[in-house]
């Protein structure tokens, strides 16, 4: 069953009793203006990036304040009533997806920058805050936000802490979860706790790193404090060309094993290059095999300097073509075709599916010559991106959603690149979350004692599991169902422990 | 060097443990022992004084993976830190967060659990920065993988960053899976003569500039600055900062000595070390009769100070919003410890931590009193 169908039939709306008791109760906390009830209005939050999946919510609340926010919270824990968090909805799991009996808590309106220290290298940022405005705020000052998703014009920076997410810069830089000192959340009971701090550590346990990517699982953000970074001096990108996967997996290896950490360094199938060229004509090479797109950054010696030996190792690697940007504007140009790779593709294909497997790096040939089977097996094409430098991979399958089956079509071929990923010593998701999408390989991931701990770690936050339920955490029996973990109950561990 | 998994036989323990409610201590190379709210072990009787079963782990070591390509070094946490940083710097990489082998000893599942990061922090990251994935056992005596062996992974909550700086309460670590950093090509230590104010002057102004500074001190009217990256870089922010160059191994055996305590100012005894670590503009404590040393670029301030004077150092480090451990109590202050050595917490967070500590640890066995009382 398609994941589409799945949910469709796990779908109850609110009874109309309940539906009414809550926007009553709710009405009492907030202005008219911040409750949307008709099916018109709460349209536009039906679904995330991952469109094809869709679900109306109960009602939908966009609070203007924390008191707000609390007072919403402390109605649906004593309602009994699922809330699901929302920031810019550019997520690509599912993660935002309403729950049909449940409220839809849009952040949208916490979109304050409240201060950037600038001596201290922080700003102090409401959570629907959009990425790159963080890194505008901060440019007067000479520093950035590092974490660059490719959605930074809109997402939001409590969606990026949610989801943990990435970026083309995280290699030298890190993920959101390396540069977020303080997260404020409300919990399900409206109580207001602040984790982390203004300082390199805190006192108590690291729960500033459980909130990265809990998936709105565990609290409801509602202010950030993230670290900012000096601007650095000089930025050069080189471009190598290369006939094989192979010497491109091994130029990346070869890289990194010279000492040197770029920036950022990716890297392109012939698939997607031609189908980046095509439509940013960025000057790709477009018989190559695999492109590699490496950024160097620092002082301007010690660019020049990394950069004259990143030119020999990809020549020994048998690079067969190699430019570098001559000026800002050709840099541009190598990376806007990299950074349009998803859009490019969506002009080739109907409707495409992306991927967000992670692997170590060594299995990079090995495991894109698997994919380029299974795509002959599954009859559908497929285009991969590649942040190499961190094993990130991004393979985009294409598919026609009005041709009968190929949805199925689709989603099988992903769940096999998932499980492959894990066959190889990977992960099911690099950036993008679980959400309601990788339920199923997360089953293949984690064994049953290890999802029975994620649920106790989350009764330990949200004992009713009212916060986006249904995400991020498969169940038992749904391992069960999807078949790639057999529970039989009475093999369970410890069947006298009380679980969540 | 040596290899051996102990595992099974741990869980056997902890399954043990559970089942008969008996407190554990774990334990690693004992460097440590002095932290915390917990009485040290004695290894060769098997209990504490306070009569918890010892759960040593030092038996359980050995690498087991470890690619210089892939970044990534797996290795069981009884591995001393001295042969995880050999291997390493055989292929001329580091672990980015150095932490300290107090009296040369220590183990990698110590550094995680202490959570205790070098002079470099600021600049390249603490322990859970690095870690990516571990294996352990909870209060169950479950095993149970967390996390994995690359940069970047989403799946699940992160339960093995959750293990860093938690003093072994929540589970018995078995693996860790570190990410690991090319050494850079060149150092240069710079030394300036200056007073306090000037120094955290510099600091505030270094800070918000791309200087290639990896570790800074002051202390003793002396400020330390280490640059390290590219020849090029290096050298033209030494002609920035100015000062004397030192020697490479008097540099080296000094920030060596910083990291784990070797400095006179950390002598052990009397009066107690005190570590505050608060931000950068933080204002200097007026505490005439108290000798201060300045590390992380003035972000961790160390202090010594007679026993009985928490309220001189805790309230004003939390008014600057930072924290501060009574890091080594001094031998008078051993036997009847009243301080928390770690900053209570509110009680919302602390209620918090106790929900994820019976989370992980339902019977509370593990390493009980450690980091707070009831945890």
């Amino acid at each position: 069953m398609s994941i589409v169908a799945e949910l469709a039939a796990e779908s109850t709306p609110l009874s109309a009793e309940r539906l009414d008791v809550l926007i009553r109760r709710l009405r009492t906390v907030l202005p008219d203006a911040a409750l949307l009830t008709t099916t018109e209005a709460m349209k536009p939050f039906e679904c995330d990036g991952l469109s094809a999946i869709r679900r109306m919510p109960a009602v939908v609340a966009l609070p203007e304040s924390i008191d707000q926010i609390q007072a919403v919270l402390r109605i649906c824990a004593e309602l009994n009533v699922p809330v699901v968090a929302r920031g810019a909805g550019t997520g690509l799991s599912g993660g935002a997806l309403p729950s049909a009996d449940g409220l839809l808590l849009s952040l949208a309106k916490f979109k304050q920058i409240l201060h950037i220290d600038s001596v201290n290298r922080t700003a102090r940022v409401q959570p629907g805050v959009r990425n790159l405005a963080i890194s505008e705020a901060a440019a007067p000052y000479g520093l950035y936000y590092a974490p660059d998703p490719s959605s930074q014009i809109a997402c939001t920076i409590g969606g990026n802490v949610a989801e943990n997410s990435g970026g083309v810069h995280c290699l030298k830089y890190g993920l959101t979860v390396h540069n977020v000192l303080e997260v404020t959340f409300i919990t399900i009971d409206g109580e207001k706790i602040t984790v982390g701090g203004s300082t390199l550590d805190s006192s108590g346990y690291d729960i500033l790193a459980l909130m990265n990517g809990s998936e709105g699982m565990l609290g409801v953000m509602v202010e950030v404090l993230v670290r900012l970074l000096p601007v650095p001096e000089c930025a050069k990108v080189l471009m190598a060309a290369f006939d094989n996967l192979e010497s491109a997996g091994q130029a990346v290896a070869d890289i990194i094993a010279a000492g040197i950490i770029p920036a950022g360094l990716e890297m392109m199938d012939n698939n997607a290059i031609r189908a980046a060229e095509a439509f940013v004509h960025a000057g790709y090479p477009t018989e190559a095999a695999a492109i590699l797109l490496c950024e160097l950054d620092g002082t301007t010696e010690e660019v020049d300097e990394l950069l004259a030996e990143v030119e020999a190792v990809v020549q020994r690697a048998g690079a067969s073509g190699l430019w570098i940007a001559r000026d800002a504007e050709e840099r541009a140009r190598f990376w806007a075709g990299r950074k349009a790779a998803f859009s490019s593709v969506g002009r080739l294909s109907p409707d495409y599916y992306c991927m967000d497997g992670t692997i170590p790096r060594r299995m990079l040939a090995s495991v894109l010559t698997q994919i380029d089977d299974m795509s002959r097996e599954f009859g559908l094409k497929v285009a991969n991106v590649f942040h190499a430098g961190d094993g990130n991979l991004h393979p985009l399958i294409l598919f026609d959603a009005n041709k009968p089956g190929e949805l199925d079509q689709a989603e099988a071929f992903g769940e096999r690149i998932l499980t492959l990923c894990v066959a190889v010593g990977g992960s099911v998701t690099g950036e993008h979350g679980v959400g309601v999408e990788k339920l199923a390989p997360m089953c293949a991931q984690f064994k049953p004692q290890e999802l029975i701990q994620f649920y106790a770690l989350k009764a330990a936050f949200d004992p009713q599991g009212l916060l986006n339920p249904g995400k991020a955490v498969p169940t038992l029996q749904r391992c069960a169902e999807f078949g790639a973990m057999h529970v039989h109950h009475n093999h369970l561990p410890h069947p006298d422990l009380p679980r969540f | 060097m040596t290899d051996q998994d102990i595992s099974p036989l741990l869980a056997e323990r902890v399954q043990s443990a559970c089942h008969q409610g008996t407190a554990l201590t774990i334990v690693g190379s004992g460097s440590k022992a002095f932290l915390g709210g917990q009485q040290s072990a004695d290894s060769a009787s098997g209990t504490t004084d306070h009569g918890a079963d010892v759960l040593d782990l030092v038996p359980h070591c050995g690498i087991l993976d470890y690619e210089p390509a892939e970044l990534v070094l797996t290795a069981r946490a009884g591995t001393p830190l001295a042969e995880i940083k050999q291997i390493l710097s055989a292929s001329g990489q580091m672990l980015p967060f150095d932490p300290p082998q107090f009296g040369g000893k220590g183990t990698l599942g110590g550094a995680i659990a202490s959570g205790l990061s070098g002079p470099a922090r600021p600049w390249q990251g603490a322990v859970r920065d690095a870690v990516l994935g571990v294996t352990l056992i909870n209060g169950q005596g479950e095993i149970l993988k967390f996390g994995g062996q690359v940069m970047k992974n989403v799946a699940g909550y992160d339960v093995s960053r959750l293990m860093a700086g938690a003093f072994g309460t929540l589970g018995v670590l078995l693996e860790i899976s570190i990410r690991v950093m090319p050494l850079p090509r060149v150092h240069q230590t710079q030394v300036v003569a200056t007073t306090t104010e000037q120094a955290l002057r510099w600091f505030a102004e270094w800070n918000q500039t791309a200087l290639p500074i990896t570790a800074a001190s002051f202390h003793d009217g002396q400020l330390h600055v280490r640059l390290a990256g590219a020849q090029s870089a290096v050298h033209k922010a030494a002609l920035r900062i100015g000062g004397d160059t030192l020697a490479e191994a008097t540099a080296s055996t000094y920030w060596q000595a910083l990291r784990d305590h070797q400095l006179e100012f950390f002598q052990p005894g009397e009066p107690d070390l005190w570590r505050t670590v608060v931000p950068l503009t933080a204002p200097v404590e007026a505490l005439p009769d108290a000798p201060q040393l300045f590390d992380w670029g003035g972000q961790q301030r160390w202090f010594r100070l007679p026993s009985g004077r928490e309220a001189d150092i805790r309230p004003q480090t939390t008014a600057a919003g930072g924290h501060a451990t009574l890091f080594r109590p001094s031998a008078q202050a051993t036997g009847a410890r009243q301080v928390s050595p770690f900053t209570p917490l509110p009680a919302p967070l602390h209620a918090l931590h106790q929900r994820i500590k019976i989370a992980l640890d339902p019977k509370g066995i593990f390493n009980a009193g450690r980091l707070f009382t009831e945890l």
